[in-house]
Formats: structure tokens, sequence, C-alpha cells
């Protein structure tokens, strides 16, 4: 059974058995607006929780996606070289970044779930 | 005796510059303080400045008037004497064609315009700089170019950063050929060692182990005129996970097979040889070109095509995220200003003359190289190389006794060593030339035979599998503008296209868009200035030396520093410089583990970017509520890392546009903590004779030469970004190998010893034109003109910051957050809006996001500024009637800005308001209009469709079905 959580940082990562799928969530996409480019991690790169793991790009700004939890990229979404406004469009869904084969699924216990996120959301404004 | 009679003294008045440079008159002046509630310009200055900097202008001389500052530069110019130079290295003498000349290099239309950040307001010079990255990738065989580097010594140490970044080696170590020419190896060596990379020099086909490496790089042709074929070295290193990068002539490419068609991952080369003058070193513009596979880690600026609200095809500045503006200590560089202008005339240069005539060139030039060899050998004169496009090397018994005969035949031979010399041809060899030539290596009056004799039997010596087979330069637009009327033409419309200051003000806030006055321009293009090289023996640049000088104590005197560096050729290259300086004086202290660089969040982007390059780890300084440096971040800061602090970045007045008051404390805390002051200059427009940073606390700064002292925007470059130094750090400046002194300094940093000498005149001008008083009086003007700007527009957009007294220094910032909320309008939007006004918008978003940061200079009158207050003043209103209601959110004057023609002579007009108020908002603009020539560009879909080259003509054709 997949969990999805949150990060302080904007980022889901939904975890089934030792796969996790990692992207930013419809807050950031928007925030962000219109992506023209994601830097996504090499298959086989060993992230560590917290770290660096991406970059996605809208014309104006360039912003840090973080690892939200520590493992070894399996997979990046190979559909957002050619149309990165996927991320626009689902960002939780099709606008997935990468998989991880996680360590410790464990580490999403420290996450938020959906309904703390939409608190700290509303908190923000 | 008439009463109003003057006395002659009075008439003689040799200070009529000034008012020729600055835009107020009296009458203005003292109206403008009234508004400001003040009486005179020392009073502004007494409130505006904090008390703890002032200090009595130490540079008092008197300006003196055009005509004689022009005899002046004519008395310099005449102490240069023009050789023919044939040193090569990289520079080679061209012909600039006339009509490029006189229509671009000397036409304020081109040479006042701004980096093309407002892309509507900037097609003209964006298609030319298209042009150029066209020109590039075709002749060197890549995918893709940017629009230019500062030079090419320094764009190959870019290309090396370059290939450590995308590399998956595992090493530090990166392969130098000694076919580079010296000046690049020098350079690459200097940014190297900050970045802990290891250099190896060699050999490339004897000392290259291509798995020991992360990138390699070689010269095409080589320094001593080689052609080799390189392709399996390039294979070699490919094998191996290396990266291969090839400094290329751009003239011989026209004849020889390309580097992209061999592998290359990355070209780089000078374009001065395209209708730049030599300048003694400068202004040149370097290409950079690579695969597309790698451009988003390419540095520098890239114009790229998108389209406008229209569909039609528009230009624009794209993947500005790799940029330092943006991506800031992750930026792939920190260059901001580059070489627009050279590259501008570098692609036009290839406009005009097209394939044809480029191959015709080349091919002349590699011809008379041939003759000249054959008969050199006929004289029994040795020639080194097997092959060569436009370089021999000459073996001789008794070098000396050879450049003697040359001097005195007034012909500048390479100086190899003491029995090999080096000659280039070039564009502009003669007949004479060669045979004249044959006569110095012979040592007689008559070699014995002619060119003519040579010519049917001269054969090339460059491989046939090394011949280019490829055709280049094959876009329509290198084939349309071949007549003088057609390329005339062709000019005007790209300049008209453009705002540049000849047309109105462009107020961007630190960027300083002074006047570029006529007289200051004039010498740079007399020919002795313009026609040396940067390697002539220094007795013929006697002119230069004393123009180098006399610039150099100016600067000085100014500034309250003890030396000055005129070699970086950015304000970017000037950072570097200057940290690379900090890191070699703490060494030489003892201090190796130095390495931290305290930088504001407000800072300039290239100040993080040339912190990392110059090996600094970057610690962000928090700003406080009033956008000032917080002191109590800064001394927790310094204090956590006193054992390892390097330096604090400082910009004042602040980059908010602020005299901060805490300024002495803060360079006095940075040196109680055993850290250097680097101060950047990008605002002494606020200081020059009013206070001096070598005085009160600084110990290296860097000034913008094309901001502060009238050397013109060019749209993108030339700048020239000179570091003052206090004592201490003296013995740490810059150095270059043809200069006594190279051991003990921080290496070279350009390819030149003084870098863009060939516009330095620029600014030796004008401060010899406005003299200390003059200098004074500009920067009194300057304050004057932003708080009166300030003062009006404060009822309408609030003023972020100030300082002293309510006042802000040179330059000011208005917030338009609150207009987001109210109205859903954008700084884009007014930007925009205001292109219908006339005008190049302020600076957005920079230091503060959704603000616009306003610096009129102090060569702006009265009547312009007010015609600018009134546009922002009407833009205000505009923006009244979206938050009443009268204009959705989504249809009004501001978000369907600019107008253009065809959305006026449109058939159907559904718009909430009238074709007069979308064109002509104000009455004013009926007698002189600036037309747009594209809507708003789409700059997403710019980004996400990456075009970098001249696209195909039907592009346009659909546009405009």
């Amino acid at each position: 059974m997949a969990t999805q959580r949150y990060t302080k940082e904007h980022e889901w990562v939904r975890v089934d058995g030792d796969t996790a799928t990692v992207g930013i969530t419809d807050y950031a996409q928007e925030q962000l607006g219109d992506i023209v480019y994601v830097d996504l991690p090499d298959q086989g790169a060993a992230l560590e929780k917290g770290a660096e793991a991406a970059v996605v790009e809208s014309v104006k700004a360039a912003n840090e996606v973080y690892a939200p939890m520590s493992g070894e990229v399996t997979e990046a979404n190979p559909a957002l070289a050619d149309d990165p406004a996927k991320v626009n469009g689902d960002a939780e869904g099709e606008g997935w970044f990468f998989r991880l084969k996680v360590s410790d699924p464990g580490e999403a216990d420290d996450l938020m779930d959906g309904d703390a996120y939409k608190e700290y959301l509303a908190g923000l404004d | 005796m008439a009463k109003d009679r003057r006395p002659l003294s009075e008439l003689e008045q040799s200070t009529d510059f000034v008012r020729r440079h600055i835009g107020p008159g009296e009458a203005d002046i003292a109206a403008m303080l009234g508004v400001l509630g003040m009486k005179t310009l020392d009073e502004l200055v007494e409130k505006a400045v904090p008390p703890a900097i002032l200090a009595q202008p130490a540079y008092a001389e008197e300006g003196r008037d055009e005509a004689r500052v022009l005899a002046d530069a004519r008395a310099l110019a005449a102490r240069n004497t023009v050789f023919k130079s044939m040193i090569g290295m990289g520079y080679y003498d061209c012909l600039t064609p006339p009509v490029i000349l006189r229509n671009v290099f000397e036409n304020p239309g081109w040479y006042t315009a701004y980096t093309p950040y407002q892309p509507e307001i900037s097609q003209g010079r964006l298609e030319a700089l298209l042009a150029f990255q066209t020109m590039v990738t075709d002749l060197t065989g890549m995918e893709i170019a940017n629009a230019s580097l500062l030079d090419e010594a320094s764009a190959a140490a870019e290309a090396m950063a370059m290939c450590r970044r995308i590399s998956k080696s595992g090493s530090n170590a990166f392969f130098v050929s000694r076919d580079c020419h010296p000046q690049t190896m020098d350079v690459v060596r200097t940014r190297a060692e900050p970045l802990g990379i290891e250099i190896v020099e060699g050999n490339h086909e004897t000392d290259l182990d291509p798995a020991a490496v992360f990138g390699v790089l070689l010269q095409y042709p080589a320094t001593g005129g080689e052609v080799v074929d390189l392709a399996a070295t390039v294979e070699a290193a490919h094998q191996a996970g290396a990266l291969v990068a090839v400094a290329a002539d751009l003239l011989a490419l026209a004849l020889l097979t390309p580097p992209g068609e061999w592998g290359a991952d990355i070209v780089v080369g000078n374009s001065q040889r395209f209708g730049v003058p030599l300048g003694f070193g400068g202004p040149h513009a370097a290409f950079f070109a690579t695969r597309d596979e790698h451009k988003r880690q390419m540095p520098g600026r890239i114009v790229g095509v998108s389209v406008d609200k229209r569909g039609r095809p528009a230009l624009r500045l794209a993947l500005q995220t790799r940029e330092q503006h943006i991506r800031r200590d992750k930026a792939t560089s920190n260059i901001c200003t580059a070489q627009v202008l050279l590259a501008v005339m570098a692609g036009l240069y290839a406009v005009y003359h097209g394939q044809p005539r480029i191959r015709a060139i080349a091919e002349r030039v590699h011809r008379v190289a041939t003759i000249l060899a054959d008969g050199l050998r006929r004289l029994d004169v040795t020639v080194a190389n097997a092959t060569w496009f436009d370089t021999l090397t000459v073996e001789v018994g008794d070098a000396a006794a050879v450049h003697g005969r040359a001097r005195e035949a007034g012909v500048n031979l390479r100086e190899v060593d003491g029995s090999t010399i080096g000659i280039s041809l070039d564009e502009t060899t003669t007949r004479a030339d060669v045979e004249n030539l044959w006569r110095i290596f012979a040592g007689a009056d008559e070699a014995g035979f002619s060119v003519d004799d040579l010519d049917a039997e001269a054969a090339s010596p460059v491989p046939d599998g090394l011949r280019r087979t490829t055709e280049f330069l094959t876009h329509p637009v290198f084939r349309r503008y071949h007549s003088e009327t057609e390329m005339l033409r062709y000019l005007r419309r790209l300049q008209e296209k453009d705002v540049a200051l000849d047309r109105s003000m462009i107020p961007l806030g630190s960027c300083t868009m002074k006047l570029n006055a006529t007289t200051e321009m004039l010498p740079v293009t007399w020919p002795e200035f313009a026609a040396l090289h940067p390697f002539a023996p220094l007795d013929q640049a006697a002119g230069y030396m004393r123009l180098i000088r006399g610039l150099e104590d100016m600067l000085c005197r100014i500034t309250g520093f003890a030396a000055v560096s005129l070699q970086p050729n950015a304000g970017s290259q000037g950072e570097f410089a200057g940290l690379l300086a900090i890191r070699r004086y703490h060494r030489s202290q003892g201090s190796t583990d130095r390495h931290v660089c305290l930088i504001p969040s407000s800072a300039h982007g290239t100040n993080p970017a040339s912190a990392i390059l110059a090996g600094l780890e970057v610690v962000v300084v928090a700003c406080d509520e009033g956008g000032n440096i917080d002191i109590a971040d800064l001394v927790a800061k310094a204090e956590a890392h006193s054992d390892t602090l390097a330096a604090l970045m400082v910009t004042y007045p602040s980059t908010h546009g602020v005299f901060e008051e805490a300024i002495v404390e803060i360079c006095e805390i940075v040196h109680r903590h055993g850290g250097q002051v680097y101060f950047d200059g990008a605002n002494l427009n606020a200081m020059v004779g009013v206070a001096r940073p070598g005085e009160f606390g600084a110990d290296v700064a860097h000034l913008n030469l094309h901001k502060t002292f009238s050397i013109p925007h060019g749209g993108g470059g030339p700048g020239i970004g000179p570091i003052g130094v206090a004592r201490h750090l003296a013995p740490f400046l810059p150095t270059h190998r043809n200069l006594p002194g190279a051991e003990d300094g921080i290496g070279a940093v350009a390819g030149a010893p003084w870098g863009s000498a060939g516009v330095l005149a620029i600014s030796w001008a004008y401060i010899a034109l406005m003299g200390g008083d003059g200098l004074k009086r500009a920067t009194e003007i300057a304050i004057l003109n932003a708080n009166y700007i300030a003062k009006r527009l404060a009822p309408h957009y609030p003023v972020l910051y100030t300082g002293p007294g309510g006042l802000v220094a040179h330059e000011c910032i208005i917030d338009l957050r609150a207009l987001e909320k109210s109205a859903g309008v954008t700084v884009d939007d007014v930007a925009k809006r205001l292109m219908d006004y006339g005008f190049h918008a302020p600076t957005m978003s920079w230091p503060v996001a959704g603000t616009l940061m306003i610096e009129p200079t102090e060569s702006e009158s009265r009547q312009e500024l007010d015609r600018f207050c009134e546009a922002m003043i009407a833009i205000r209103r505009e923006i009244g009637q979206i938050e009443d209601g009268e204009f959705g959110r989504e249809d009004n004057p501001l978000v369907n800005a600019p107008h253009t023609l065809d959305d006026l002579i449109a058939e159907e007009w559904t718009r909430p308001y009238g074709r007069g108020v979308a064109a002509f908002p104000v009455k004013s603009l009926r007698d002189e209009k600036y037309w747009p020539p594209v809507n708003r560009i789409d700059q997403v879909y710019g980004d996400r469709n990456l075009v970098c080259a001249c696209p195909p003509l039907d592009a346009y054709e659909e546009a405009a079905e």
C-alpha cells in the first residue's frame, strides 16, 4: 500500500515497499510558474535524505529539489525532457521526477501526511 | 564700455564640456532642489552621504574643453607607431568594412544600447547576434554557440570549467597542449589554480594520457602554424571519458575541416579578425560553441528564437537560468557584460562578405603564406612547419638580426626565441609585404623572384583529409546584403528596431547609462590606437603607455587606492582578479586556510559566482528590514568563521541604492577578523569626488569603466573592470608574460596585458574633460536626479529603501508588489507598458523581486526625468482603472503591452480602451513615436523550444499570414 508524504520544501514522495516516487507538489508548480526544464539525477546516483536531487527551472528561476528520503535512483521520468509542462499540468501524477530504491522506508514517517501538508500550506500565506 | 562686458577669461571658459555631459541646467537644478526642499547641492550631499565617508576630491585637475582634449589625445596617438604586425597568436589585422565602421562602431544607435533583457525593444541587435551565433556554429561545425565571451584565453578557461562539470572522469587534471597560444595557457593556469584543477602541459601526441584527465585543450591550427589532424586524439580522449575543447582560428575554418566534424565537444576562439580592429589587445568578441546536449552547461548569454503574442518569430536571451543573475554561486560562469558590440561587428562582417568572400579571403591569406614559404625555402631559409594556414615558424641563425631588419622595414614578427621567428599573414597582407619579408630574411636588397613567379607553383600543404568540404553561411541573411546600399539599409532597419540612449533615457539601476560623448569616442578609431597588435614592442606604444599610466593615476586618485590594474575586461573579471589578489595576500601572510567569503544577500549575482571561481566558499549575510547589511548577522558570521575568513564583498552605495551608514563599522568588523574588504564599485557613480573607497575601508575594488566612466554599454559589452588595490595588495595584481614581474603576481586574467586597451581612451578622455570639479558635479547631479524621481513618484509608488535624511543615493527602488494583489499587474507588465511610452524599463526585480530600480544618471535633463515620471504616473492611473474594475485583469493596456502597429491596424478592435490610449497614451508621443517591432515575447516557449541559429525564412512567411 502506497503512502504519500510531503516535505516543507514542497516535495511529495509516494512509498510502495522499497520504491519511492518523488515529485514536487501542485503548490510548488504554481509558485514556480511555467516550467521549462527539469534537471534530473542520473540513474544509479546515491542520494542522502535532504541532499540536492534535482533542479526545476522556469524562465526566471532555478530551484533545488531535495531528496525526501535516502536511496539509489532507479529511474528518472523520461517524459519530462520533451514535455516539462507535465509538471505544471499534473505535478503529483504524470509530472513525477524520479524513483528511488529506498534504504529505510521508515524515513517517510517524519514527513507530513496530506492533512498536515494542507495545514502547513494554509499557514504559509 | 558696455556694462555687461565679460572678461576674455570668462569667454574662454574651458569647462563647457561639463555642461554638455550634465543634463539639467542651473535653473532646473535649482528647481529640483526646491522640490526636495533644499537650496544647494552641497546641502544635498551633506544630507545624503554619511559624514564618516565624505572626503575632499583628490583628483583636482581642471577639466579641459573638447578641442583641447582631442589635441591631447592626438599628441598621445602621435607617440604610437603603427608597424605592420605579423605576430599572430590569435590577433590578426583585418579590414573593417567602412559601412560597418561608420554605421555600427561609430553609431550611438548601436553602441549606447543596453544588454537585450527587454527583447521587444532589442530585436535589431538580437538579430545581429543571432547572425554571429550562426556564423560560429557554421564555421566550427558545432550545434550551438553563445553571443560572445570576453576573450579567447578566458573562453578556454570557461571551456575547462565546463569540461569539468560535464565529464564523468574522476580525474582532477586538465591537459593543455603546448600548441596553444601562450597567453591562453597562462589564463587557463590562473583560472585552474583556485579550482584545484591540475594542469598538465605537453605535446598532445606524446604526453597525453587520456585516462588521467577530465579534459583536453587543443589549438587548431597550432600557435606555430601547423595544421594537424586531431581526430585520433579526440577519439582517444572520448574513449577514456575525457572531453575535448579546441581553440580554433575562425578564418582558417573556412578552408579546414572544422572541429565539429572531428568530434570536438567545445570550440572557442577570437572573432577579432572578422572586421574588428586590433586595438592593442581588445575589445574583441570571443566565440564559444558546443553540442546541443551540453547547452545548459554553456556559459555566457545565448540568443534564442521564440514567438511573440501574435505568433511572429521574435528573438530573446534564452536559458538565462544558467547565468549568474539567476543562479548566483551555482551559475555556469560569473560572466555578465561580454563583448556584444564586437560580436555584432564580426557577425555583420560575415553577413556582408558571405561564404564566397570569406572563402576568398581565407584562400588569399593561405596562398600568400604558401608563396612566402616557397620563397623562403628558395632563399635557403628553414620553414619549420610542414603544414600551415597563415602562420610560418622559421628557423634562422640570428633572430635578433632578422627582427632588426624587420623593424627597419616597419614590420613586427613574432619573437619565439634566439633562432626562431613566427610570421602570421592576414587579410591586409599585400604582395609587397611578402616581397618585403623575403628581403628581410635574405638580408638582401632583392630576393631574385616575385610573388607572381611563385603563384602558379604554390601548392597548399594542407592534407586532403583536412580540407573543408562542407558549406557554411548558407542562411539567406549571409547572401542578401552584399551591396553597400543593401547593407546600409539593413543596418538602418536593425537600428530602428532598438531603443538606445540616442532615443531616450535608459534608467537601469546599477547600469549607469550616462552620456558616451562623441569626443570621448573619436580617438578609438584613430589608427594609432586601433591598429596596434597587443604584443607589439612597447617602444612602438609609447602613447598607449602614457595613456595607461595617466588613467591608472586618475583612477587611483579618484578612488584612494595605491595601484590599479586595467587588465580585467569586465567587472566580473575584476571581481575574480580582486578575490585572487586577496587569496594570494592571505597566503603570503602565512594563512593558507582563509577561504570563506561573506556576501550580502542583496549582492549582484556576479559576486557569489566570482567567489566560487576564486576558490572561496560563499556564506550569505542577511539584510535587515531597511535593506542594509544586518550588522548582527555579519558579526555572528565573522565570528563563526574568524579563522577562515578571507573576505567580505560589499557594494557601496548598496545595491538598494542606499549609503549605508554603518559602512565604516562593517569594514572594521571584517578587518578585525582577519578578512579583507572587497568593494564592488558598480555604484561608484554616487561617490566620485565625494568619497573614496580606498579611504573608508576597502582593500580592493573593481570599477566599471562602462558605467561610471563613460565607455558605452554596446548592447552588452565591451566593458572594462579594472581593480584598484590598497598598497598591501599591490604585489598581487594581474601580470602578463610580456611584462616584467610576472613571477609574483596572480597570473594573467586576460589574453592581452591591458585587456581591452582600445577603449581605454574613452575613460581617459571623460575624466580629462570633466576635471575634478566636473566629476564631483556629475555625482551631485546623479544623486539629485535620483532623489527628484523618487520624490515625484513616491505618492504613486512606494520607494522601498532610503538612507540618511530619507534620501536615496544615485538610484531608487519603487515597490510594485502590492499591485500584483490589487490589480494582477507585474513588473513585467509595467516594463512592457513603458515601451508604449517610448521608454526602456528600469531594472526589474533585482535586488528585490517585484520592484523597479531607477538610475537616471547625471546626463538626463529635467525634461526627460519629467517625461519618465509622467509616464510612470499615467501608468499608475491605468493600474488604478484596473483596481476600480474599469479594465479587467486579463484585458487592459498593461497586460496587452507592448502595442504594435499590427495591433493598431487590425480591422477589429475589441479592447476596453481606444487605439489612441494603446499607442499614444500621452500627447507628446504623436510627435515622436517608437514602435516596438514585436508584441510581448513568449519566454516560456523560447526556453522550451530552443532555437539558437537563424531560422529558415519560411518561419517568417508563415507568421505573416
